[in-house]
């Protein structure tokens, strides 16, 4: 990441932020505005999830990556804490790669 | 406050060090966490740099997670008093949390106070929990016999359960991971993110049961 691609990223934040402060006296986000940019992380999170796991290889070929997302996946879905979420996926796929299983 | 900044904390440190582990300076780490100051959307970002995605993907991923901030500083400008400075300090402190809390108090003066205590504090936190992490993070060994490639998505899925309280955010989720996997072996890098956003527009047409079940209701 270039430090130009930083500060894109950083203004580009930060006016989304500012519109209503900078804007007050203005009406609030028009309701289905509002509804669709509270739905984007679901999506945006789950397309990334997809796109990371599934990565290079642009297929579903079982490796030593998707394991450690599918075991980091049931330890999210119970509600474990985030590093815990994040050690377990990676712990998985060292340790698979260790053994030489993908 | 005290449960919240540690939650806060470690996540920061996870930052600093998958930051820098994914071969971003210390400095740029911190420039993104104290620049930004959004976890989800800096996340992303590294991971997109990470997995090997362009500049341009990394920042509109980052961008388009961050869209839901126009409508939050929307909600708490009137909290934010008249002077231009104060508005100006204040739009950067607008993350979930400090928002979120501050909408839980109804005495106007006490929802500005909880604003600026959790922002400013979780700033503090945020900062200085990257620095840290970003410091400890050079230390690290060779990323791939770490698994870093699998701490990414494995992020997100964790950013992920939280949200999957709606019906609509969990259409949308499924839409969003659908598209982005039929696209994944068709289009160039990048695009199957950003048409996932899609999926949200999809999701929008889900009715929540509550409100099929008060309708019921009303007509009987």
């Amino acid at each position: 990441m270039s430090w130009a691609a930083l500060l894109v990223l950083a203004a580009g934040s930060y006016a989304l932020k500012a519109v209503g402060p900078l804007l007050v006296g203005g009406r609030p986000l028009p309701a289905r505005l509002a509804a669709v940019t509270a739905l984007l992380p679901p999506a945006l999170l789950t397309a990334l999830v997809v796109v990371q796991t599934v990565g290079d290889q642009r297929a579903l070929v079982w490796d030593a990556r998707m394991a450690g997302v599918a075991v980091a996946g049931v330890a999210a879905a119970l509600r474990a804490p985030f590093v815990a979420v994040i050690v377990v996926g990676m712990v998985t796929t060292a340790v698979l790669r260790a053994l030489g299983l993908g | 406050m005290l449960a919240l900044s540690v939650a806060v904390g470690v996540f920061g440190v996870s930052f600093g060090v998958l930051g820098v582990a994914s071969g971003l300076s210390v400095a740029m780490t911190c420039a993104l966490s104290a620049l930004v100051f959004a976890g989800g959307a800096q996340f992303a970002a590294v991971g997109v740099v990470a997995a090997g995605g362009s500049p341009l993907a990394a920042v509109v991923s980052g961008l388009l997670l961050n869209t839901r901030y126009a409508a939050f500083g929307l909600t708490v400008a009137p909290l934010l008093g008249r002077g231009l400075p104060e508005r100006l300090v204040g739009a950067h402190l607008v993350i979930d949390e400090s928002v979120a809390l501050a909408l839980t108090r109804k005495d106007r003066r006490a929802a500005r106070r909880v604003f600026w205590l959790t922002g400013g504090a979780l700033f503090v936190v945020w900062n200085a929990a990257t620095l840290f992490g970003a410091v400890a993070g050079t230390a690290l060994g060779d990323p791939e016999a770490l698994g870093l490639d699998a701490a990414f998505p494995a992020g997100f899925l964790a950013l992920l359960m939280p949200q999957l309280a709606t019906t609509r955010a969990r259409v949308a989720a499924l839409s969003g991971g659908l598209i982005a996997l039929v696209l994944l072996p068709l289009t160039p890098p990048g695009v199957p993110i950003v048409a996932a956003a899609l999926g949200a527009l999809l999701a929008l047409r889900v009715q929540e049961p509550a409100v099929a079940s008060s309708r019921e209701r009303v007509r009987s």
